[in-house]
């Protein structure tokens, strides 16, 4: 027979101050667990937002960034006659070929600079990029030195106001508009025109070429066509995939620490609840020996005791899940190694994340109440009684 | 000192108890001395940068060229004696994951010009210098991957396409282990021969006369460019690292904080096990008052219960990160080099365990002297 539940949250709170010291400790553990998943999440999700499975992004040979590539003109407009590319609006195909650049830019406060793109695209680009949209101002005209800048990064940048003048490259460009992207990596992006851009850049070649497709499934024959062509030396990459790898290095070293600091704290929150699970049972060896002898199971005992543990640990678990929700949305920023410039990010608390926050702490629970309960179970019945 | 019998029998009474909770301290020392660590290793290596070199780059960002032509222009300006240049090859040994730094440089000049940070045998720089398709390699970066001297590698370019072989003729020790000893540097004609317009000064380093003219010399160096098609920015290479370092974003705050919830967590199970203690032997206490111990004296007993547990688990904990990392040449893959638990480190995690020997034992300790005997001896637990 079960031994209710109610009793065991009776003698938590018997126990008050040991009980919420115990949980806190396990709150804490939680909280700081779903922080560091919350980070990594954020910069991944930042750069895997950037691309879309419909895209196609083409570099030279061999280049495993933007940065590294380079394509001639004349080989863009081999690629930009390509079948598969659908065509936009104008009956053009959704072709854009990119310059880009990390450049050095004031920062907004502190002095210093910063590393940030400047992305040259065409026309077409803001059909080829269907997430980019923008929130102030309007597009940069062509043919003008006018830019618009990514929400994320505006804030860190000084003279980034619509309307401002923005100094790189050895000249003024006028801040037209701010745009968004959903979150991706482009909101960390000044874009311009291609055409204004590459004189002032790094001469006479794009970085690289974005194309539209007609339908996600013809990637693998654009890739073909691209890499079997030896009049180009190109390698042809899903978008979404591209950018998306772009994360793994910094992710990787994110969720090892995550797993590294937290996998520590917790081996100490797990030593706090077997203390106190070890001395709630010690204090109630009396009570538990009554239990055993009105006819209840040691079983039921042990899963009584267990269930005790969990349910403390779980306490924490959501407390700890509620102290770490305020930091979804806060925006920070590091270094993208592979393009050499400054991402800014958001935290990202998902309802995935919380969930393995919880199962953290009741695995916490479990590994802390797991002995202390079968010592319960295990109490010699006469003894104990007298 | 006649009194640590019995502090010990205390500590004795409950093994499992007083293991688990030193455990625990010492479990969050560990972690506090690790996180603090990346903070000193970042800091000291925005500190070894040489007030006494210079780094040219272009104004626009750092991963323009320079034209190759400033060199003789760098090496006329008055305080410059040495000048020297490198570029960021961005070679890939076998797989993308296996990264680290390797430049194409000016060989001879940027050996003359960091010869005093770098320990290189004389007769493998003679042979590096004699041999186009030779590479010097630090030691760090030889042990990663077995290297041996002599051996042949192939980097796959990133920058400069196809495959690039070179013979390791050199291995280099870093004189300052916070310098790294993770850099391939070869001769850039190698990459010239096959990219005659590609390969150009990333960056140039100047070897100052007098550190102290480094501000004339960088005003110097960018009014002579500052109207050409390549201006040039001119900083130490301290403040170069420095910023460099600063591009990782702002690790310390996220370190600083994870190590005070690492630390505030533990003070919770501490002070926990610290109550349960005291909770369990209020009778004692009783009987400790009625023959004759002074309420001081309870109190200190306590707290010195608690300061063992506190002190002995920092000293674990402290002790196993210094004894660990040093020795083990860790380095988190390169990013860190020269990764150590510094003094000021350790003295703060003696602070820590201080701090939490005081909170945690505190509440007990007075309750423990506070307490009547009349009414602990009639307390039934």
């Amino acid at each position: 027979m079960r031994i209710p539940l109610i009793y065991n949250v009776r003698s938590l709170l018997r126990r008050p101050v040991s009980s919420a010291m115990t949980a806190l400790g396990i709150a804490l553990v939680v909280a700081v667990f779903i922080a560091m998943l919350a980070l990594a999440h954020g910069f991944q999700m930042a750069l895997v937002r950037t691309g879309s499975p419909d895209n196609v992004l083409v570099l030279r040979k061999g280049a495993d960034s933007e940065l590294s590539s380079g394509i001639g003109r004349d080989n863009a407009a081999i690629i930009a006659a390509l079948p598969q590319i659908a065509t936009g609006t104008d009956g053009r195909p959704l072709a854009s070929p990119e310059v880009f650049v990390p450049m050095s830019l004031d920062a907004a406060t502190g002095g210093g600079d910063r590393l940030v793109v400047a992305r040259g695209v065409s026309a077409q680009a803001f059909e080829v990029r269907q997430n980019v949209r923008i929130v102030e101002g309007r597009r940069f005209a062509p043919g003008q030195d006018e830019v618009i800048i990514g929400t994320a990064i505006a804030p860190r940048l000084a003279h980034s106001a619509v309307g401002d003048t923005i100094r790189f490259g050895g000249r003024g460009w006028l801040v037209a508009g701010h745009f968004s992207s959903g979150g991706s990596a482009f909101e960390s992006e000044i874009w311009g025109q291609n055409e204004q851009l590459m004189p002032v850049l790094r001469g006479e070649f794009y970085q690289v070429m974005v194309l539209r497709l007609r339908s996600a499934a013809l990637f693998d024959e654009v890739k073909r066509t691209v890499e079997d062509d030896r009049r180009l030396q190109l390698d042809a990459h899903r978008e979404s995939d591209f950018y998306a790898a772009q994360s793994t290095v910094l992710r990787v070293i994110l969720n090892f620490l995550a797993v590294f600091i937290t996998g520590i704290m917790a081996i100490g929150a797990v030593f706090g609840a077997v203390n106190t699970m070890y001395a709630a049972v010690a204090s109630r060896t009396a009570e538990i020996a009554v239990l055993l002898t009105l006819g209840f199971r040691p079983r039921s005992v042990l899963a009584s005791f267990l269930t005790e543990a969990t349910f403390l640990a779980l306490v924490g678990g959501l407390l700890g899940c509620l102290a770490a929700l305020p930091i979804n949305g806060i925006v920070t920023s590091t270094t993208n190694w592979s393009s050499f410039s400054m991402i800014a990010f958001s935290f990202l608390v998902t309802p995935r994340i919380l969930l393995y926050g919880v199962l953290f702490s009741l695995v916490m629970g479990v590994l802390g109440g797991f002995f202390p309960a079968r010592r319960a179970a295990r109490i010699p019945v006469v003894q104990a009684i007298r | 000192m006649k009194y640590f019998p019995l502090v010990w029998a205390n500590l004795m009474r409950h093994k499992r108890r007083t293991v688990l909770t030193t455990a625990s301290v010492a479990l969050a020392l560990f972690l506090f001395a690790s996180l603090r660590s990346v903070v000193t290793t970042l800091k000291a290596g925005a500190e070894v940068g040489s007030e006494s070199r210079m780094i040219v780059q272009s104004a626009k960002a750092i991963v323009f060229f320079l034209p190759r032509s400033y060199r003789e222009r760098l090496l006329a300006v008055p305080g410059v004696a040495a000048v020297t240049w490198a570029d960021w090859f961005g070679g890939v040994y076998q797989d993308p994951r296996n990264f680290f730094a390797s430049f194409a440089a000016d060989a001879e000049s940027y050996l003359e010009v960091y010869k005093s940070d770098l320990e290189l045998p004389a007769d493998q720089k003679a042979t590096f210098l004699r041999e186009r398709t030779a590479c010097v390699v630090g030691k760090h970066l030889m042990d990663k991957f077995g290297w041996r001297l002599g051996q042949n590698i192939t980097l796959k370019g990133t920058i400069f396409q196809g495959d690039w072989t070179f013979t390791i003729r050199g291995v280099y020790r870093a004189v300052d282990p916070a310098f790294g000893e993770d850099v391939l540097v070869f001769h850039y004609e190698v990459v010239y021969e096959r990219y005659p317009r590609w390969v150009n000064p990333g960056w140039y380093v100047l070897q100052l006369k007098d550190p102290a003219l480094a501000p004339q010399v960088a005003a110097t160096v960018d009014a002579m460019f500052k109207n050409s098609a390549d201006p040039t920015k001119t900083g130490t290479e301290r403040a170069f690292n420095a910023n460099f370092m600063t591009m990782w974003g702002n690790v310390s705050f996220l370190m600083d904080s994870i190590g005070m919830a690492v630390v505030f967590a533990i003070l919770l199970v501490a002070a926990n096990s610290m109550m349960l203690s005291a909770r369990e032997r209020t009778n004692e206490v009783g009987v400790l008052k009625t023959v004759g111990f002074t309420d001081r004296l309870l109190f200190g007993l306590v707290m010195a219960e608690a300061s063992a547990i506190a002190l002995g688990g920092a000293a674990l904990g402290l002790g196993a990160a210094k004894a660990l990392y040093r020795p083990s040449g860790f380095s988190a893959m390169g990013f860190l080099p020269g990764f150590d638990v510094t003094a000021g480190t350790l003295a703060t995690g003696v602070g820590i365990a201080v701090a939490l020997a005081l909170a945690s034992g505190l509440v007990p300790a007075l309750q423990a002297a506070r307490l009547s005997a009349v009414q602990a001896l009639r307390h039934v637990e």
